[in-house]
């Protein structure tokens, strides 16, 4: 097990451009699943290939248990990676997939029997040595791949994307399992991901990224509730945060804590608005609005009732909402950075 | 789903359709061969008579067209000839297609397609116009009247067409599988050598077969670079020899394209399976 680190890390394409990554600096822990959590176009698959040594960087330095590894080719870095296609041989059976890592690195024949029963009990693929990848379901060759993976326990494991090949459903039960694989063998991992779901559900951290540039690292509580800037605020949750321009903040608030009065204790901001859309989605209803006061009027917001609140909000109807003021969170309106809570005159 | 399509593939319409496609295949493929081996035998006053039935022996078969085959021309040496011709020619062409299909197809970008279509361009100029720049680079060499000036000459126009064919083939593979293989402990050439090839593999033997015939079967250059009847392939010799004047030897030119061609045949039916796997693999997918 190892700790990646990497420093001032960059990469341009096309000089003169802005790079895909730019002066990205992390340091995972020990043992760690983080996610790397952003759109397409964030340089999330570029920084994962540069860990993984498939990118050379323009600048910048990679460390992976405190060896500098940046020009060292893949092979001599100790990893392993998971590619969003799986990338397993099609030539080979399942099992010489799995030993494929072992016979390129000289593991003596004699061991190689005993890593892939153990690879694949823990994947519970046992009875699939004997077949091509192309007689495997989806969710086989996800877990062909992870056998493939850890067959030759590396220090760290790499994911790109590793879910995103499956159907929604095959999908949940699949997280739980990367979830309980990771807990298992306690490798410390990178996982890549656009999914906010698969990020908060799997990561010990995320770091968002965007246009090349770390957002925000925190835990899943801390990106979601403590959003270091608007981006950050915006991309995760669905709905996303709303963003009520205020003089010179912009006040955010989830759509969760957006509610009906009579919901809400303690101290809070009253907002009235006016309901100009509703979606029925069973466990919830998404409530589209507008502010319905003088300052602040036509400006859109959303609410996400729960199912259990059961009275009637109807289509065009002027309705006094509030937010509790612990939830509310302010941001600079010019560098869209955080701002200091304060208190707010509304209206 | 499986126990469906096994329902619909055991119904009788079905059947009567695969098996009326099979056989007027088999048929018409068969058929050249079949020829071959029925002329090959027949006796020549048999063959000339058209009242007889041409599908049967109506007179007694002989051996006498394959006598005349290997004793009084120079078969086996043709043979031994082409067989050699094909396999440098094959060789030349794998060393030089294979690495520059790849190099094309993922190491030089944009340039890589383009300089692609240049060099199948040039399968494009017909043979006949190379000729005399041929000749002169054969003399120059000392070749000819040599095997080794058609060796020299075939890779011109072999290697181009197999640079373009084999570039589709690792074009179609994922680049993310030589990545995967680099991860896993290769480094890039062992991961072509290792990956890549295997992978390719029916299409290498496309260029094999493709090389392998067209060696069999040129003529115009065979013909001008070599004069000696003992250095000749088969697609001259057989037919300068064995047509003499307005004399077809049809029994021994039938022997001789069926000796040649089998084969050809043989090989290629030995890996049919692995062309049509090749052809469909899921590479990822």
């Amino acid at each position: 097990m190892a700790v990646v680190e990497t420093k001032d890390l960059t990469k341009v394409f096309t000089p003169g451009e802005r790079g895909a990554v730019n002066d990205v600096n992390l340091l995972t822990r020990e043992g760690e699943f983080m996610v790397f959590l952003g759109p397409s176009g964030s340089g999330k698959t570029t920084l994962l290939r540069m860990i993984a040594g498939l990118e050379d960087p323009t600048a910048g330095e990679i460390l992976i248990g405190g060896q500098v590894v940046t020009h060292l080719p893949p092979r001599d870095r100790g990893i392993a990676m998971v590619f969003q296609s799986y990338a397993l041989y099609p030539h080979l059976s399942v099992y010489k997939n799995i030993t494929f890592p072992l016979r390129a690195q000289g593991v003596p024949k004699e061991e190689h029997r005993g890593k892939v029963e153990w690879a694949a009990g823990l994947l519970g693929i046992g009875e699939l040595l004997k077949r091509k990848p192309r007689e495997l379901s989806g969710g086989e060759r996800q877990r062909v791949a992870l056998a493939r993976a850890i067959v030759r326990e590396p220090t760290v494991f790499l994911l790109d994307e590793p879910l995103s090949n499956l159907d929604a459903k095959l999908r949940a039960s699949a997280r739980e399992e990367l979830t309980q694989f990771h807990e298992r063998v306690g490798t410390t991992t990178i996982y890549v991901t656009h999914d906010q779901i698969e990020a908060m559900a799997m990561g010990d951290r995320i770091v968002v990224l965007h246009e090349g540039f770390v957002r925000q690292v925190g835990s899943p509580r801390e990106v979601y509730d403590d959003p270091a800037d608007t981006f950050v605020a915006t991309f995760l949750g669905s709905p996303p945060m709303n963003l009520v321009d205020h003089g010179d903040v912009l006040v955010g608030f989830r759509p969760e804590h957006l509610l009906p009065r009579p919901l809400v204790e303690g101290p809070a901001v009253e907002i009235g608005v006016r309901v100009t859309g509703i979606e029925y989605l069973g466990s919830e209803r998404i409530v589209y609005a507008l502010i319905d006061r003088d300052r602040f009027a036509e400006q859109k917001v959303v609410a996400k009732l729960p199912a259990t609140y059961e009275v009637g909000v109807a289509d065009g109807e002027a309705v006094e909402f509030a937010v509790a003021e612990r939830n509310l969170r302010f941001f600079d309106k010019t560098s869209e950075k955080r701002a200091d809570s304060r208190a707010l005159v509304w209206g | 789903m499986i126990g469906l399509k096994g329902a619909r593939r055991r119904r009788l319409p079905f059947q009567i359709y695969r098996w009326t496609a099979l056989s007027v295949f088999s048929v018409l493929l068969a058929f050249p061969f079949v020829w071959m081996a029925i002329t090959s035998f027949k006796q020549t006053s048999d063959l000339y008579n058209l009242n007889n039935n041409p599908f049967l022996f109506n007179e007694r078969p002989t051996l006498e067209h394959l006598k005349l085959l290997f004793e009084e021309t120079l078969f086996p040496r043709w043979f031994l000839n082409t067989a050699f011709a094909g396999a440098m020619v094959v060789l030349i062409t794998l060393l030089l297609a294979v690495p520059a299909a790849y190099a094309l197809a993922r190491l030089t970008g944009r340039w890589g397609e383009r300089l692609g279509i240049a060099i199948f361009l040039t399968y494009l100029i017909p043979p006949t116009l190379l000729f005399i720049p041929m000749s002169r680079v054969v003399s120059e060499l000392g070749l000819q009247d040599s095997l080794w000036s058609i060796i020299v000459v075939y890779p011109t126009f072999t290697v181009p067409f197999s640079i373009w064919l084999l570039m589709a083939f690792f074009k179609s593979i994922p680049r993310e599988l030589e990545d995967a293989a680099m991860v896993d402990g290769l480094t890039r050439f062992q991961a072509f050598v290792k990956l890549v090839i295997p992978i390719s593999f029916s299409g290498i033997l496309t260029v094999v077969i493709f090389t392998f015939t067209l060696v069999t079967q040129e003529f115009v250059y065979a013909l001008t670079f070599i004069s000696s009847a003992s250095n000749q392939t088969i697609g001259v010799g057989v037919p300068i020899y064995l047509v003499r004047g307005d004399v077809y030897y049809w029994g021994s030119l039938m022997a001789a394209c069926l000796i040649a061609s089998l084969p050809i045949a043989v090989f290629y039916n030995l890996f049919l399976d692995r062309f049509i796997a090749g052809f469909t693999v899921g590479a990822v997918k």
